[in-house]
């Protein structure tokens, strides 16, 4: 009997830092020592959304032919490294090397539908359904073993794929233990997850691995993917939202441009293929010049936006109304604010770009959505298609920030392949179109009211927020989609999507005795959708610097002020950190330090930032000096 | 259509195009290379950006007939022949200075054109050549940090 090394978890990591600049790590620290093995505890809580579609481990890994693992997770990558991240959580509890585990992000068919990639989910729903599987595979595959090396498990070590008797130098990897099967039993509790004292990858800074790949200039985004034979499309957008195609007069385009392949009109949808990426540029700029458009509405003028805004808004909704917050503006002073946010754009840095290829029975698309399962849902229903013969892969695009082009760059291609079937046809959008048509993030007004109490602290509080939707990201509804909106038999879009966005973080996560939320939505003047954090980005500056102003009324430190309104121990600590982090600053004259601390969603991660400014009194200018 | 004879990356590539063709076309389209990207079209923007005679230019509004025999170098070409990263492409690794890494790769051809003509350049003078090179994911600290590491590591 070979007793475990009393060594500690630290001692092992440095040790394998030591053994793999020299020789195979597989085989050092097998043949070397044998590791420690890590303290699990019986999770017996909720499982992720993400997992009730799929509640089985072979939904979320599979064991490879080779004895390594390939995990499946339904999120795009972004940026954001959800690929290193569910790489990290899948080789913590299945003891494995990170390079032993390959993610296969988003592609129907294959990986789990887990919706969009938003709202900083990724984590808790994909990477926490991996952890839940992977340890059940772990579990079963230590049962599996312990029968085939007919040892109990107790006496088996389980890392770096193989598991090996404590005995003897038996031992199997996973595929081995498998025999070509795959684990499909359902993920259920009592989960034995590793304790977290014990992790090797998690809350570790690991380099993501595909910033190599960008250096290098592989093909990483979709439009550097290349087919054979693959041709280039562009649309032809409309003059403006409600315009209609009038005339369109094509007879000259082969002449002025060269590599046109087809034109495809279909009602007010006009795109064009060619041979080459740079002659559809040309051709679509030869075609707006033979187009004819009815002209739309105008838009209502930029300068008066927040008047506008507040004369076509609903009557106002209550959201929260806790105590009474007439009666504690009663026979006080009470303080005012207003905040304004314009529309803002989601400017990624590259344009959308969308590939399909009909082969006659499926529709393959290539696409840097958000979502999509979502987005083929509405594809299909724009192309009256079975969803089941539409087959999406998720490859990444420039940074998005919330539900972009892409989808709609995605639709294009799909309608144009399903004219022109079995060649890839790749749609590269124009900045000019990525501006113009972009779903933006609505413009937005807070308003803010509060009193002070005799202690100091606020006694009341009312917000209100005037907003469009923040979602109108694809789904069943094809009119969620540009594209269906001009096709021949066009879909008005109906729904306003999801309203709640508006006020997210707009109820201060401060504790104050009478507080009042109220929501005005309006149907906006342009097409709106997802953007970063959705209301928090009004809500919370607009809270903020309205703290500031508050504690300068009571008399109050900006973060003594806040921390008098706060009781959660971790916002309290993270108060608590940034004063830390400032307190060695020394502001010069005209200097000064503004805070703001949130959680996100009042449900999320906690933050405080502190921005140190300067006024040149002379001229008002106030500049950042660092934040 | 016309041939051109163009000097990308140490070799001679010969391209079949219309003379207004911009020379970021020709390099994606045509040669497949990946490195320069389309932001703009532009030249707003820096995605695009390519060495031309050392100097980092935007590639999305010179047109293939400007190009003539200047020796163009693109992300694609930093690398020494054994795979070797260009110390701005190993310093962009080892900082980890990219999210969605979009404008990476302008970026890394200002950089590299900064270093080139400054070996040693100071924080306002990297900001300065990095003027017209966007960011939307706001990685702009952590590339900073990478060009004062490849400059320390050349």
């Amino acid at each position: 009997m070979i007793d475990l090394p009393k060594t500690s978890r630290r001692k092992f990591l440095r040790n394998i830092g030591y053994l793999s600049i020299g020789f195979p790590l597989l085989n050092s620290c097998f043949s070397e020592k044998d590791p420690t093995v890590a303290a699990r505890m019986n999770y017996n809580g909720d499982f992720p959304g993400s997992m009730r579609n799929a509640s089985k481990v072979n939904a979320w890994l599979q064991v490879l032919e080779d004895g390594r693992v390939m995990v499946f997770s339904g999120k795009v990558e972004l940026g954001q490294g959800i690929r290193m991240a569910i790489c990290q959580v899948a080789a913590e509890e299945l003891d494995l090397e990170l390079d032993q585990v390959e993610v296969h992000l988003a592609e129907t068919g294959l990986t789990p539908d887990e919706g969009y990639t938003a709202g900083s989910g990724s984590i808790s729903n994909s990477a926490m359904s991996v952890r839940y599987a992977a340890a059940t595979a772990r579990q079963k595959l230590l049962e599996l073993a312990s029968i085939k090396l007919n040892t109990p498990v107790e006496d088996l070590i389980f890392y770096n794929g193989k598991v090996k008797t404590k005995t003897s130098n038996q031992s199997l990897n996973f595929a081995e233990i498998l025999d070509g099967a795959q684990i499909d039993m359902e993920v259920t509790v009592p989960v034995p997850l590793k304790v977290n004292t014990e992790y090797r990858y998690v809350g570790k800074p690991i380099p993501r691995t595909e910033i190599e790949k960008m250096v290098r200039a592989e093909a990483y985004y979709i439009q550097d993917m290349r087919f054979p034979g693959m041709v280039h499309a562009r649309v032809l957008r409309p003059k403006g939202y409600l315009s209609k195609l009038v005339k369109l007069d094509e007879s000259g385009l082969s002449a002025e441009v060269s590599g046109v392949i087809k034109t495809v009109i279909n009602g007010s949808f006009v795109g064009v293929i060619t041979e080459r990426e740079y002659q559809a540029v040309k051709a679509v700029g030869f075609l707006r010049n033979h187009s004819e458009w009815t002209s739309g509405p105008l838009f209502p003028d930029q300068k008066d936006i927040y008047t506008h805004i507040k004369s076509i808004a609903d009557h106002a909704q209550s959201i929260r109304n806790d105590g009474n917050v007439s009666e504690g503006f009663n026979s006080t002073e009470t303080f005012k604010s207003a905040y304004t946010k314009p529309y803002l754009k989601h400017g990624s840095m590259g344009p959308a770009c969308g590939i399909a290829m009909y082969d006659g029975e499926i529709l393959h698309i290539w696409s840097h959505s958000q979502g999509i399962y979502p987005m083929r849902s509405a594809i299909a229903s724009m192309l009256k298609m079975d969803k089941e013969k539409i087959h999406v892969i998720a490859v990444p695009g420039a940074g998005c920030f919330g539900h972009s082009t892409a989808d709609d760059a995605a639709a294009d291609a799909a309608i144009l392949a399903l004219n022109y079937p079995n060649k890839h046809i790749r749609v590269q959008w124009s900045r000019e179109d990525e501006h113009a048509w972009d779903p933006f993030g609505t413009a937005m007004i807070m308003e803010l009211e509060a009193s002070l109490g005799e202690d100091g602290k606020i006694k009341a509080w009312k917000s209100d927020v005037w907003t469009d939707s923040h979602s109108m990201r694809p789904n069943n509804d094809a009119a969620t989609l540009l594209d269906t909106r001009y096709l021949e038999n066009p879909i008005e879009l109906k729904a306003r999507g999801y309203l709640a966005g508006g006020h997210r973080n707009a109820d201060p996560y401060y504790s104050i005795p009478n507080m009042q939320v109220n929501a005005h939505y309006f149907d906006g003047p342009l097409r709106v959708s997802s953007l970063r954090s959705l209301g928090s980005y009004t809500t919370i500056f607009s809270i903020e610097s309205f703290m500031d102003a508050l504690a300068e009324k009571a008399g109050k430190d900006p973060l003594e002020f806040r921390l008098a309104h706060l009781e959660d121990e971790r916002a309290i600590a993270v108060v608590i950190k940034i004063r830390e982090m400032c307190s060695s600053e020394i502001l010069n004259e005209g200097e000064g330090i503004g805070f703001a601390f949130s959680r996100y969603k009042n449900t999320a991660a906690y933050s405080t930032v502190a921005a140190k400014v300067w006024v040149d009194m002379s001229t008002g200018i106030v500049q950042k000096s660092s934040i | 259509m016309p041939k051109y004879t163009l000097h990308i990356n140490g070799t001679e590539k010969v391209v079949d195009t219309e003379p207004e063709t911009p020379l970021l076309y020709v390099l994606r389209d045509y040669l497949e290379l990946n490195g320069p990207k389309f932001g703009c079209g532009l030249s707003q923007c820096g995605s695009c950006m390519v060495l031309v005679d050392g100097n980092a230019v935007t590639s999305c509004i010179r047109s293939v007939a400007s190009i003539g025999a200047s020796k163009v170098i693109t992300l694609e070409g930093l690398a020494s022949e054994n795979g070797k990263l260009h110390p701005v492409q190993e310093a962009f690794v080892e900082e980890q200075a990219a999210q969605c890494g979009y404008c990476l790769n302008g970026m890394v051809m200002a950089s590299v054109s900064l270093l080139n003509k400054n070996s040693n350049p100071g924080e306002e003078e990297i900001k300065d050549a990095l003027q017209m090179n966007l960011c939307r994911c706001s990685t702009h600290t952590r590339i900073i940090k990478a060009i004062k590491r490849a400059a320390k590591n050349q």
